[in-house]
């Protein structure tokens, strides 16, 4: 048998799909209602007190494009990490399925591609909602979900990576709060980095949200050369993630 | 050419040796049972044949395939029933079937759940989510899910622990008709009188290792004998009559409260005491005497 075969990753994909519609409508509610919460709190509350306009842009607009890197983060890593360590150590999934015959790659895989779609949707929820604040439609936009997808292959190949080498799920909280917090700092999620320090705008050059958000905003507003070289950034976190997390999980699996 | 052959597996965590120097052979169309108390190695020799666990010395051979290199081929033709239950609890009983005919690339899907949900006598239960079903149906559905590509080949690794005598006793009849249709099945267990009803042969297992094998008749008939003597008594009579017993070479061990003298029908000289109950020797003498460890 070959490796990757597209029916151990579908088989294993398609469980997931199975347990997902057992849950989707809790998890879909949170994904549009966050950026609208967020979209007030920020976009208006903000936007109409204190900031009018960033890089020419309506704050609202701003945010809300920027919003799109939190979704995508959120539904990526912390599923990954999350959703692997309890299907590992206490539902003791992947022992079914690894008695099957599916590898570690493929398993990896199919969790990584899985949680990647999911993300790609729900990355363009925070469009949906900014489109009703006052975002126009762009023909751009169109390649929202594809800049969201493959950012996520690489957050969600952290997230199992992470979760392949914790031995304790209270050890997610470092994560969080060493690696997944500070990215929003030098995303320009929220903020633009442009008058921050050198050090913060070269910090910013090595965080994929970054590249999601700037990928975003292009697609909005209109794309410039440079965004080439975001995507290629992105594709090597993916590829650098992926290969990462197999190497983790095959240790955590294999005795 | 034997269903599973494992030839000097070895296999260490760390400092413990929990398989050591294995060799095991089992042929196709039997079940074999792997009899052996906890922490003898035996849910380490069922990993290491999914290729969960990789040896570390010796050679591993599942239906002709190499392990661990042909890890995939071999799990593609055998079926799993794991000790824990690890079903879908959220999902329903048909879909926990539907994904594994996929993973086991099953061409005809639905023919595989209707197969499976006829096996697990879950027809009616076929939408439910697994987390309504009760221990019993969970059981079934688990040995469905490992039987949804019709394998020729089956691990039942403890496949009643946990379970009330009624439940086992279900599974046991179906785990019966299995075998009868000539899967060959590969089953761990601790429980003697589940070896015993269900193994063509038994494997005592300890320590890491075979330490003997065969027909259940056979174990009992090389090593304890044709009659079993128990005596129940206060604990100085005990010593005394195991002292007696003893220094006739027969072997004595522990039963609860009681000691049980194996090979009785040899005692001479009021070895035996007069309000010994006799019976025929059975497995688990052999099991005890063998292991060192009370029988379950």
């Amino acid at each position: 048998m070959r490796r990757l075969e597209p029916a151990a990753i579908g088989g294993v994909m398609s469980r997931e799909v199975a347990n997902f519609r057992t849950f989707w409508k809790s998890t879909t509610f949170s994904s549009v209602l966050e950026p609208v919460v967020y979209l007030l709190a920020f976009g208006l509350g903000l936007g109409a007190t204190v900031v009018n306009r960033v890089d020419g842009l309506e704050y609202v607009e701003f945010v809300g494009t920027g919003m799109v890197a939190t979704a995508v983060i959120f539904s990526s890593v912390f599923p990954a990490m999350f959703g692997t360590f309890v299907k590992e150590r206490f539902q003791r999934t992947y022992d079914a399925i690894l008695a099957a015959p599916v590898d570690v790659e493929e398993l990896v895989t199919a969790e990584m591609l899985w949680i990647s779609l999911r993300a790609g949707v729900y990355g363009c929820f925070p469009l949906f909602v900014s489109m009703i604040f006052g975002l126009d439609p762009a023909p751009g936009m169109l390649l929202v979900p594809i800049f969201c997808f493959i950012t996520a292959l690489g957050f969600s190949g952290f997230g199992v990576a992470v979760a392949a080498s914790v031995a304790k799920i209270d050890q997610f909280n470092y994560v969080t709060t060493l690696f997944v917090t500070p990215l929003f700092l030098v995303a320009g999620t929220f903020f633009p980095i442009d008058e921050l320090p050198l050090g913060i705008r070269i910090a910013s050059q090595l965080n994929p949200l970054h590249h999601l958000v700037e990928l975003v905003r292009g697609a909005c507003f209109g794309f410039e050369a440079t965004d080439l070289l975001r995507v290629a950034f992105l594709v090597g976190f993916a590829i650098a993630l992926w290969r990462i997390a197999v190497n983790r999980m095959e240790k955590r699996l294999i005795d | 050419m034997p269903a599973i052959e494992l030839h000097g597996v070895v296999k260490r965590f760390g400092p413990v040796t929990a398989v050591d120097g294995l060799d095991l052979e089992v042929p196709k169309g039997i079940c074999l049972g792997l009899l052996g108390p906890n922490g003898a190695g035996k849910s380490t020799t069922m990993r290491l044949l999914t290729g969960q666990a990789l040896a570390d010395e010796g050679a591993i051979t599942v239906l002709g395939h190499e392990l661990p290199a042909e890890a995939k081929e071999a799990r593609a033709e055998m079926g799993v029933v794991p000790q824990l239950d690890n079903l879908d609890v959220d999902v329903s009983v048909e879909d926990n079937l539907a994904v594994f005919a996929r993973l086991y690339r099953v061409r005809d899907v639905k023919a595989a759940v209707d197969r499976g949900l006829a096996l697990a006598r879950l027809d009616g239960r076929r939408r439910d989510a697994v987390d309504e079903l009760s221990g019993g149906m969970r059981r079934r559905l688990l040995l469905a899910r490992g039987l949804v590509h019709d394998p020729p080949l089956l691990l039942l690794d403890e496949p009643t622990v946990g379970l009330d005598p009624q439940i086992r006793t279900e599974l046991w009849g179906l785990i019966d008709s299995l075998r009868s249709r000539g899967t060959t099945i590969l089953m761990s267990t601790h429980y003697i009188e589940e070896a015993e009803r269900l193994a063509d042969e038994v494997a005592l297992m300890a320590h890491g290792k075979i330490i003997s094998r065969g027909k259940p008749s056979e174990l009992v008939a090389e090593h304890a004998g044709r009659e079993t003597a128990e005596v129940y008594a206060p604990p100085e009579r005990l010593a005394e009559v195991r002292a007696k017993a003893e220094a006739q070479g027969l072997k004595v061990r522990p039963a609860g409260p009681a000691i049980a003298i194996v090979g009785s029908e040899k005692a001479q000289d009021g070895a035996v005491p007069p309000e010994a109950i006799r019976r025929a020797a059975s497995l688990e003498d052999v099991f005890v005497l063998l292991t060192g460890e009370e029988a379950e």
